[in-house]
């Protein structure tokens, strides 16, 4: 590619369709915006052909500095580049999915999706402290927009819990990379991930940075924001909420907390596992008591992203790169569900899940589709749901059994509510005459899923196409992890058992 | 030995063929394409066993695609021939094709066929895969893809709420099962930083006894709690005790798919794993233990609640759920090639028993209690031979020596290696299987006598009584009046209610005399090569020669004691249905807590719905509203609302009421502080 700037391109394109989105009439926006995500997403492909996989962990570079030190820095890593390819696929599906449901101040709202593509791909293309920050928490703006003028009856309170979590993690962070630019002098990522913090610090740092990602996440308990978020917002919001900046805390933990403070890692990494182990546990046992299909797929997503805490802080290969699949493939899973949702909710508009049923009768297509994504959601081998959740657990297997343990259940409890949902409707008589009437998919539906179900099965069959963009980058984090990574419980010893107490409950042997 | 790739993927082609083009291929176009493409990989697996059998083939890998390749853990998508795998083809395709064809007949009056045949053929796929895997993961992918068709086949007909309900629950119980499956593996790739079954094979025997590792806090022989933990998965699909109760609740799915799915092939691929690592499981005696003792107990215990039943099609899980006990626990006490026949000849026997009831049930008018059945065997003979013939082999008829039905073989070998094992669970579960092997003659036989032998008790049935109306002209089918007809046939005292049965279509009485002969021949046939001789199994599964050899030398009355019981069982069952009726009756009054007992299969389901089911609803409850919107709203966001609220009395005048504009504001002030940093 040379030296042709082509992620500044990807930023200007949205940038440049969201202002022209402002002046244009309904009709005129929707197909600016579906232009500029389509050339985006070209652009993203592009990206991903020109990545030069095993060469320079930074590539396609630019750097304008600016004042005092603060720098137009941008780059990417085979990280980055998995999550700008995933907002870039999932953006034209947003847009597809506003088509028709969108009708008050069409313009604005896509421009403000149009905005929100500029700063996603912007967070992960940002390699100046500063930068990222300004695109990580702009990166709310057109969020509350779209909740809080597009969103549901209740939509003020969840734009309200929405920004209130998000205030106090952010501040906190900021005050860090303060320090942190101070002491190392730069606002280059690059150069402080290399940077080795003292370790008192370091506690301070991870947890000012844990403040704002854990919420961002989210992590439980900070998580009740997302399930009122998700339910007032609108389906495309839904979308690329679960899809894209659901994404941002993980990105966080892997770009920052994990390389710059491997030694505050490990030191909290048992705040991790309990954290994410409640999550999983927890939160599913919530999903399967929610009545509205949008909070159970918001509460099945925080026990998702417990799978991916515990891969990060797993100090291994198989639990980061799970990690990453996981989010990647939660991306498009959760995202497809949230479509799933929506589809029907254009039809009768209610969430209430026992207003359905019956509807694989007169919707066929539909229920194949949404049995495809409940069972990648289940984690289905042959789907992407299990390739990430499978490398995670296997993972942390090797730190501690316990966690991997009770984070399994996962696999349990995740068939539980999701097969419930998808009895409840798809399943049994058509007692509502309403919901029997609902037509099947038309072909804007139909071609919306199918890529989504195009890239789930991809993803499960064949995951090296994602795996190997990212496999330096995981190895030179696990390389800089290596000298705080913890011992596992699980290690095997050679030499005789111990004879016969051996076998009793010893849990103080250990 | 690349027709291996035609024989797995051709089923998945048609199924996606059938599945995707469904309504618009049409039914013909499904149905042919889908059963072609079986028999195709049938005709095709029947050369490879042979191959086998002759001792012309060798294990082979063909490489397919690469999967995963993390660090140190990587794994492929590879199809491994060998002869554990050249049996579990030939049942697999044998019985899907003659399903196949079977359901031709049993479905051609349901609307959705495309699908139902679709989900077949995906079954067959998914399945084969499982036995053609090379590496743990990729059996596991076949373990969940046959759970998948499993599901979807119990579901099928899912407006009836109990089958959405019973395949919900297959699912699930067999995800405990996966839980301890996927730890299994967790623990086996850190043990032995592979998951490649042969690698792990070659590296366990060393490890025996002289390790530990660590597991929940504990430190445990390596190898027994690695065993421990994929047996658990084994546990989950095969039905094994305490995770045994989808087994029958998964009877509301189409006859066929119990047939094919619950009998023959899904549920014992739990026995096929532990056959599969059977080095591995011989190099963990305490394992070992463990599995006899459990496939004993499941043994004994389904066939206790197998005599109690009255629908046709639970007596015949029970009867399934039963003999996978067997199975288990031959390979348990280390008899690895027993089991794997006696998975061998059961799936032909036990496809025959569940098509034959399937084919009583087509003629009974969809009426599964066999209380409503009786003097069927003038009415539909080719059934009622059948049935015969698949009796005869589960009861294990035969005289020593010279010839026997397919399981006279196979179950005897099973208690015969239990005997010859000397260890104290080997004799306990042969005195269990000895047992449970009576209960087996006794319900089979009950099964046999009320179905096909007595007076015709159809007219008490709803189901029959709706054929007649039907008719009769009097069809109405926006009522239900069958309560109230109750009596309204009195004019035929012979019970028939004026109906009659009619044998089935020939596309189903096919498959079943092909199955009948496998239930007559296949023990004989085949049982040198699965018990005696090593050259046959090429090291595929562990080959204890000295089991082999003691279990030549045990007393004659061990070898005896199947028969006999076999013949008590018979005898019994005969004076309780044939000779006196009545005995039955008084027998449950007699033993009214003991019936009730098993007649509610030990209340197992009350108990877990007791324990897991309603308490994990309660604590849902409990979590979201007093935890999430108690606790963590009230004093997190809600609190901090109110404060900011009273704070704000204030300033009431400048707010303009949207949220958002405040998170502008603040996004303002911080990019202000961090410019004023800068410039400092």
């Amino acid at each position: 590619m040379g030296g042709f700037p082509i992620l500044s391109l990807m930023l200007l394109v949205p940038l440049v369709g969201a202002v022209a989105c402002l002046f244009a009439e309904a009709k005129t926006a929707r197909w600016i915006a579906l232009i500029a995500t389509l050339v985006d997403f070209a652009l993203g492909i592009v990206l991903w052909l020109n990545f030069d996989i095993g060469g320079a962990q930074w590539q396609f570079v630019e750097k304008v500095p600016l004042f005092a030190g603060f720098s137009y820095a941008l780059g990417i890593d085979g990280i980055a580049l998995l999550l700008i390819v995933l907002s870039v696929f999932l953006m034209p599906i947003c847009i597809g999915a506003s088509w028709n449901s969108i009708t008050k101040r069409v313009g604005e709202y896509f421009a403000a999706f149009l905005l929100m593509e500029v700063l996603m791909i912007g967070v992960f293309a940002a390699q100046d402290l500063y930068l990222f920050y300004i695109f990580f928490e702009a990166g709310l703006i057109p969020m509350y927009l779209i909740i809080g003028i597009w969103g549901g009856d209740n939509r003020i309170y969840a734009s309200y819990k929405f920004f209130l979590y998000t205030l106090l993690g952010s501040v906190l962070m900021l005050i860090a990379m303060m320090w942190m630019v101070h002491e190392a002098g730069t606002t280059d990522i690059p150069t402080l991930m290399a940077y080795d913090f003292p370790v008192q610090a370091q506690t301070w740092l991870f947890l000012a940075f844990f403040a704002s990602f854990a919420v961002k996440m989210p992590m439980w308990p900070v998580h009740t924001w997302l399930p009122d978020a998700h339910v007032q917002a609108p389906t495309a919001g839904s979308v690329i909420l679960a899809g894209v900046l659901l994404k941002m805390g993980g990105y966080g933990f892997i770009r920052f907390s994990l390389p710059m403070f491997p030694e505050a890692s490990a030191q909290f990494a048992w705040l991790i596992y309990a954290l994410s182990m409640a999550a999983v546990v927890i939160t599913s046992l919530i999903a399967l008591v929610q009545h509205d299909m949008k909070k159970l797929i918001a509460y099945s997503s925080v026990a998702h992203m417990g799978v991916v805490t515990i891969g990060l802080f797993a100090f291994n290969t198989q639990g980061l790169e799970g990690s990453m699949i996981v989010m990647l493939s939660h991306g498009l899973v959760a995202g497809a569900l949230f479509l799933c949702v929506g589809v029907i909710y254009d039809r009768l508009h209610t969430r209430e899940i026992s207003r359905y049923g019956g509807i694989a009768i007169n919707m066929p297509k539909y229920a194949m589709f949404f049995l495809l994504f409940t069972m990648a959601s289940i984690g289905l081998p042959g789907t992407s749901g299990f390739v990430g959740e499978f490398l995670s657990l296997a993972g942390v297997y090797q730190i501690s059994t316990w966690v991997a343990l009770v984070c399994t259940t996962g696999i349990i409890l995740g068939a539980a509510y999701m097969l419930y949902l998808y009895r409840r409707v798809a399943f049994g008589e058509q007692k509502n005459a309403d919901a029997a009437a609902m037509p099947d998919i038309d072909l804007r539906e139909w071609t919306m899923l199918g890529a989504l179900a195009a890239a789930v099965l991809w993803m499960g069959v064949y995951p090296e196409s994602f795996l190997a963009p990212m496999r330096k980058d995981i190895a030179a984090l696990d390389a800089r992890l290596a000298r705080a990574a913890p011992q596992g419980d699980a290690h095997l010893k050679i030499g005789k058992p111990k004879p016969v107490e051996e076998h009793a409950a010893q849990g103080g042997a250990h | 030995m690349s027709s291996i790739l035609i024989i797995v993927f051709l089923p998945l082609l048609a199924s996606a063929i059938a599945g995707l083009g469904n309504r618009a291929l049409g039914n013909t176009v499904a149905k042919s394409v889908t059963t072609a493409g079986l028999f195709i990989s049938c005709g095709l697996s029947w050369p490879i066993f042979i191959s086998f059998l002759t001792g012309a083939a060798e294990p082979t890998v063909v490489p397919v695609l690469q999967w995963v390749h993390s660090g140190n853990m990587t794994f492929d998508w590879a199809l491994r021939v060998d002869t554990l795998t050249a049996i579990m083809l030939v049942v697999i395709t044998s019985v899907s094709a003659l399903v196949h064809l079977y359901s031709w007949g049993y479905m051609s009056d349901d609307p959705d066929q495309p699908r139902f045949f679709s989900y077949l053929s995906l079954f067959t796929f998914a399945m084969l895969m499982l036995v053609t895997a090379d590496n743990l993961v990729q059996m596991f992918f076949g373990w969940e893809g046959v759970g998948l068709a499993s599901y979807l086949l119990i579901g099928f007909w899912f407006k009836k709420p109990s089958a959405g309900a019973a395949a919900i629950k297959a699912f699930v119980v067999n995800r405990v099962g996966d839980l301890g499956f996927m730890l299994g593996i967790f623990g086996t790739f850190l043990v032995f930083q592979t998951t490649s079954i042969p690698e792990i094979l070659a590296a366990a025997p060393a490890l025996k006894g002289a390790s530990t590792i660590g597991f929940l806090g504990m430190r445990f022989d390596t190898l027994t709690i690695l065993c421990l933990l994929l047996f658990i998965g084994a546990m989950g699909k095969s039905a094994q005790l305490g995770l045994h109760t989808w087994l029958p609740d998964a009877m509301e799915g189409p006859t066929p798919v119990s047939a094919l799915i619950h009998a023959a092939t899904m549920v014992t691929a739990g026995v096929f794993m532990v056959c599969r690592l059977s080095p591995m499981f011989q190099a963990a005696p305490d394992a070992l233990t463990v599995v006899t003792f459990i496939g004993a107990a499941t043994c004994f215990f389904a066939a206790t609640v197998g005599t109690t039943q009255w629908d046709i099609k639970r007596v015949i899980a029970y009867s399934t759920c039963s003999q996978l006990g067997y199975m288990f626990f031959a390979a348990g006490v280390g008899a690895y090639g027993a089991a794997m026949f006696h998975l061998f000849t059961h799936a032909f026997f036990k496809a025959l028993l569940f098509l034959g009831a399937g084919s009583v049930i087509h003629a009974m008018h969809h009426e599964q209690d066999m209380r409503y059945y009786g003097n069927l065997r003038k009415h539909i003979p080719i059934t009622f031979w059948a049935m015969m013939a698949g009796t005869l082999a589960i009861t294990g008829v035969g005289i020593l020596g010279v010839f026997g039905f397919a399981g006279f073989y196979s179950k005897d070998s099973i208690l015969e290696a239990a005997f010859a094992s000397g260890t104290e669970m080997g004799r306990t579960a042969f005195w269990l299987g000895a047992f449970a092997a009576l209960l087996t003659s006794f319900y089979s036989w009950r099964l046999m006598f009320l179905t096909f032998w007595g007076k015709p008790r159809w007219s008490q049935s709803e189901h029959i009584q709706h054929a007649v109306h039907d008719e009769h002209g009097h069809a109405d089918h926006g009522h239900d009046h069958a309560h109230d007809d109750h009596h309204s046939h009195g004019e035929h005292d012979d019970g028939t209610a004026g109906y009659h049965p009619h044998e089935s279509p020939w596309v189903m009485l096919t498959p079943l005399i092909i199955l009948s002969v496998g239930a007559v021949f296949a023990g004989f046939v085949f049982s040198p090569y699965f018990i005696d001789s090593e050259h046959f199994w090429q090291g595929a599964i562990y080959y204890n020669e000295h089991l082999i050899h003691s279990m030549h030398g045990v007393p004659l009355w061990v070898k005896l004691t199947a028969t006999a019981v076999m013949l008590i069982g018979f005898v019994v069952a005969w004076f309780a249905y044939i000779k006196d009726t009545s005995i039955p009756r008084k027998f449950v009054d007699q033993f009214r807590n003991l019936h009730a007992f098993l007649y509610n299969k030990w209340y197992f389901d009350e108990l877990y719905n007791l324990i897991f089911v309603k308490p994990a609803f309660w604590l849902g409850r409990q979590l979201w509203l007093k935890g999430d919107v108690g606790l963590i709203d009230r004093f997190g966001p809600n609190g901090a609302a109110w404060v900011v609220e009273k704070g704000a009395v204030v300033a009431r005048k400048v707010q303009s009421g949207y949220l958002y504009s405040y998170a502008l504001v603040m996004l303002l002030g911080l990019v202000a502080a961090i410019s004023w940093m800068m410039v400092q």
